[in-house]
């Protein structure tokens, strides 16, 4: 390939991750709504569009109409500059994570991820560990006290749980030997997925995601009763929107993370078995990739709607005297897997 | 090869414009966002010397978890800007200029005038190899493992020295 055709070809990758991600998004935010109101018995959004479908647009538009207003005891520069490391942050985390197989289309081998990095992995915990400036650098820069409570607490809270994060995916990279998303997907062939080879870290890692991402149960740097809106306090306008797409993009990728490392990927068991023809099995594929986020996500939003959150010294008790020992643990379990049944 | 160069240009650029940035700024959260800026442009010099492990962790290491840690701590001290102890004490500067000079010396010599070591080579495809996590890995567990094992145990121990430390405070 030509370097011009390989530029194009990136681009348009590029263009439908980010198209597709945007969407996601916006109609995760109406279902976030649907599945609270149907777990505390209420209606939800019904009245702009078919039961309510074109919210997200709606609230878009009466986002970016508001004033955007900009506390006097603010440092402008970083104020105005928070929101947006959130949300390039959150949306170029995705650009390793495969959604399928390799496809060959007009003669072109592409693989189905942005970037098929060897360090992918890395990546990833890179990405995620510059996510807490944004909501530092919000709260510090807002000058109030609750922004700068909000952004304490999410500095601490993700360095905490950061450290299991990591251990959890150590295991991951220990059974596929590689640091590639791809390779750690084809390593899950058949029923071989992480989440029943290390079920310990498949729990750390998961709990770990919903306190990286901010959501209940873990949502101390935003916690309304006592910090207003946390780091967002100060905020309006389309830069409170972009703090609230991030947090939603992060969601996202977490629930794509669990599914890259854990559940498969794209794998479907016995899927060669059945004989079907190529180009369908890479669809079906594909779709299992997007079913099983679907059911990830759905789980993120009905823990947010039943379980109270932490208390701020039990939330730092369960990272660091539970999680962290148990992250080590799976290390060790899965070493002595590997060496035993040699995976 | 031009874009090697044109990308060198515009990282080192970076990294000098940043840490001049960063020790002039008044306040002490500026500067270390300035710091931050500069392990970026670190990690992009080391990625376009085939480095990709050691730009990966020194963004994950030292932006994503060292910077923070000062962040957090400048954050709760809120102190808008720092002690003027230049201006108190003018012997300090001159030491501080005469030092920095001597640095610089030191690195110009050691860039201009000495000769390399023997295990750096001129081979492109080996130095493509060194760079890659898999070599590190194995040399890491192979040749240097006890060092690597004391380093382990060093840092251990100062964990625990420091958890003792703060358990005398709170008792």
């Amino acid at each position: 390939m030509t370097l011009l055709e390989i530029t194009i070809i990136t681009m348009i990758r590029i263009a439908i991750i980010i198209s597709v991600l945007l969407l996601t998004v916006s109609y995760l935010v109406y279902f976030e709504r649907k599945i609270s109101a149907w777990t505390q018995n209420r209606i939800g959004p019904n009245r702009v569009g078919w039961r309510g479908a074109l919210q997200p647009f709606a609230d878009v538009g009466k986002l970016l109409l508001k004033e955007d207003i900009i506390p006097s005891a603010s440092n402008k520069s970083i104020h105005t500059l928070a929101p947006f490391i959130t949300l390039v942050i959150a949306f170029s985390t995705y650009a390793v994570i495969p959604i399928g197989p390799n496809v060959t289309l007009f003669g072109y081998d592409i693989p189905l991820a942005v970037a098929d990095v060897n360090i992918g992995i890395l990546y990833v915990l890179a990405l995620t560990s510059l996510g807490v400036y944004g909501i530092t650098l919000a709260g510090w820069s807002s000058g109030s006290k609750y922004s700068l409570i909000g952004g304490i607490r999410s500095s601490a809270q993700m360095i905490s749980y950061e450290v299991s994060m990591g251990f959890s995916i150590a295991g991951v990279v220990l059974v596929a030997g590689s640091l590639s998303p791809i390779t750690i997907v084809e390593s899950q062939y058949g029923w071989m997925w992480n989440a029943v080879l290390q079920p310990i870290g498949f729990i750390t890692f998961a709990i770990s995601a919903f306190a990286e991402t901010n959501r209940l149960p873990f949502d101390l740097p935003e916690a309304e009763p006592e910090l207003v809106g946390g780091y967002h306090t100060e905020y309006s306008s389309m830069k409170f929107a972009s703090f609230f797409l991030a947090e939603y993009a992060n969601m996202i990728i977490a629930s794509a993370l669990i599914v890259t490392l854990y559940l498969g990927g794209w794998q479907v068991p016995y899927i060669d078995k059945l004989g079907l023809g190529e180009t369908l099995t890479v669809l079906i594929q594909i779709g299992s990739f997007f079913v099983k986020m679907g059911a990830v996500l759905f789980f993120f939003i009905w823990v947010r709607w039943s379980i109270p959150r932490f208390r701020y010294d039990q939330l730092m008790s369960l990272g660091w005297k539970v999680m962290f020992p148990l992250s080590l643990f799976n290390v060790v379990w899965v070493a002595v897997l590997i060496m035993l049944f040699n995976i | 090869m031009i874009l090697e160069y044109i990308l060198f240009a515009i990282l080192g650029l970076v990294a000098v414009v940043t840490s001049v940035a960063m020790i002039t700024r008044p306040s002490p959260v500026m500067s270390a966002i300035f710091l931050v800026l500069n392990f970026f442009a670190l990690a992009g010099l080391y990625l376009l010397l085939n480095a990709q492990f050691i730009a990966v962790v020194q963004v994950i290491v030292y932006a994503g978890a060292i910077m923070v840690l000062f962040l957090f701590v400048l954050m709760l001290l809120n102190t808008d800007s720092e002690h003027a102890i230049l201006k108190e004490k003018r012997k300090l500067k001159f030491i501080g200029i005469f030092i920095a000079v001597l640095v610089f010396i030191q690195i110009g010599y050691i860039v201009f005038y000495s000769a390399p070591s023997d295990s750096v080579t001129k081979e492109i495809a080996e130095s493509i190899n060194a760079g890659k996590i898999e070599t590190i890995g194995t040399e890491l567990y192979t040749t240097y493992v006890l060092p690597f094992l004391a380093s382990g145990f060093l840092l251990l121990g100062a964990t625990i020295g420091a958890i003792v430390l703060a358990m005398k405070k709170f008792e």
